[in-house]
């Protein structure tokens, strides 16, 4: 089971998360000008990589409060979190107090 | 009662031949539907000039990871048409491919627990039907006459309010599918190549015209991809994005018992299914990981919730131990449904998406991949799974037909 931290209540199972997928993808500027194609990239298509990869979490079970995190999808662990507000770090140089 | 003792192999299964120059198709993946849409390519098209890549070993993947089920009991119409396409052909390759990988035609019963769940059940039945879809809704007593060890009692927390049974559904032995599919692509010609990974495409424009491997380059007329979990990985390199996302899924077997169940048992409400493979493991899943991940392996609390809605279905299994859980990578779209076709990339087709139901299509996806990649054309029945579906907005919402969350 993986243990990620909230940014508010700290670390938790992740039995008490729902999972929200990629981080950072905005809505679309000047939507009345989007094709089609463009349309679906924004509400089909999100990245799939294979290692870090930045998306949100819900403290469905705590604090109800959205956040993001990077996780390596390979190993499952959990580089960092972070409030919706706060860039995705860069994880060549980690924050102090940072989670690894 | 004794269970039932597998088949012998033959001796001789397949070459293992070094990657030519030059193939006419160059099939990423040798997991079921690669192998398939080789065994089509050759059967049906005459196309024998065939290479199958895998860069670990031959139906290493999710072929080897699922649990064996088979049935075409899905409410779309397009669906039921390529699954039913699929049991048709499963019905005949035993034969075909003079190789008994155990299809058995046990029966899958899907459970309703709710009033939404009956409602839901019978429309499906009743879809199924005018699809040509064997397909009938028991009651409860029903039930239980088709599975007596399971509990229909109404004292549980989710009683059993009856269920749907597709008699021709059932499983077969997973891994003897793909070795009878590759014994005979390899019989026609095919070169099955596995410890070969694809690490890049050769490009001439925006046409396809090879893979780059860790051993050497090869050239080839169309490459087709059927590489399931890691699919959006491999057509990155080519430049391609792909709506789907990787989640882990796993699955676990007891130790050996008695024959003691008769059929397959599904059930999307307390999310479980359960059938009993011919050496006697009970076979069991549940849901996908709600996360993305390529790590094979699931959550434990998926376990215990999936254990938990098996022990009040069937308390006869209250003290079967686990002996072995494993995980394989399902690459989900958003409508639940699969991608099979063309891709911007000329002479480069896909055929992916197949989440968490991809065990049953074998056949049918090998199939009408061939058939896409023969012809550049795609087949009238996975016509509707193309890609530019995402563009359009034809979507065919399979959600909750795969009788898991994804």
């Amino acid at each position: 089971m993986l243990l990620i931290t909230c940014p508010w209540c700290g670390p938790r199972d992740e039995t008490e998360y729902h999972y929200g997928g990629q981080a950072h993808v905005p809505y679309p500027e000047n939507t009345a000008d989007l094709d089609d194609r463009q349309w679906a990239e924004y509400v089909f298509y999100r990245d799939n990589p294979k290692g870090p990869f930045a998306e949100r979490w819900m403290h469905g079970h705590g604090c109800r409060r959205w956040f993001n995190a990077l996780r390596d999808t390979v190993t499952y662990e959990v580089l960092a979190t972070y409030r919706p507000d706060e860039p995705r770090p860069d994880l060549a140089a980690p924050a102090a107090g940072g989670e690894r | 009662m004794t269970t039932e003792p597998l088949p012998e192999h033959p001796d001789f299964l397949w070459r293992n031949p070094d990657p030519r120059p030059s193939y006419d198709v160059v099939i990423v993946g040798a997991g079921g539907h690669g192998l398939a849409t080789a065994y089509y390519l050759a059967k049906n098209h005459g196309i024998t000039n065939v290479a199958v890549l895998e860069k670990g070993w031959l139906a290493g993947g999710n072929m080897a990871r699922n649990t064996t089920i088979i049935r075409s009991n899905y409410l779309l119409d397009e669906s039921a048409a390529i699954y039913e396409h699929a049991l048709g052909l499963w019905e005949r390759l035993p034969e075909e491919l003079d190789y008994d990988f155990l299809f058995s035609q046990r029966g899958v019963l899907n459970l309703a627990h709710t009033l939404q769940d009956v409602r839901e059940s019978v429309r499906r039945v009743n879809a199924n039907r005018l699809n040509g879809v064997d397909a009938d809704w028991l009651d409860p007593d029903e039930v239980a006459k088709v599975c007596p060890i399971l509990n229909v009692s109404p004292d549980t927390r989710y009683p059993v309010l009856g269920g749907t049974f597709q008699p021709r559904a059932g499983i077969a032995k997973h891994d003897h599918v793909a070795w009878a599919l590759a014994r005979r692509a390899d019989e026609m010609g095919v070169d099955l190549i596995q410890g070969c990974e694809v690490t890049g495409f050769l490009k001439d424009g925006d046409r396809v015209v090879g893979v780059e491997t860790n051993r050497g380059r090869i050239n080839a007329g169309r490459v087709g991809l059927a590489a399931a979990g890691h699919s959006s990985v491999l057509a990155e390199k080519a430049g391609i994005r792909l709506p789907v996302q990787s989640h882990p899924l796993q699955a676990l077997v007891s130790e050996l018992h008695e024959p003691v169940h008769p059929t397959v048992v599904m059930s999307n409400h307390v999310h479980v299914y359960v059938s009993q493979a011919h050496k006697g493991e009970l076979v069991m899943g549940a849901g996908v990981d709600t996360y993305n991940g390529y790590g094979q392996r699931g959550s434990f609390h998926v376990i215990e919730h999936q254990m938990a809605a098996a022990v009040e279905l069937f308390p006869v299994f209250a003290r079967a131990h686990v002996l072995r859980t494993w995980g394989g990578i399902v690459d989900v779209t958003p409508d639940a449904s699969p991608i099979i076709g063309a891709t911007p990339v000329e002479n480069l087709y896909v055929n992916c998406g197949w989440g968490t139901g991809g065990f049953k299509a074998t056949p049918a996806a090998g199939w009408t991949f061939a058939h896409t990649i023969a012809t550049g054309e795609p087949h009238s029945l996975g016509a509707p799974f193309a890609l530019e579906r995402f563009t359009t907005g034809a979507l065919i919402d399979e959600h909750g037909a795969a009788a898991v969350a994804h």
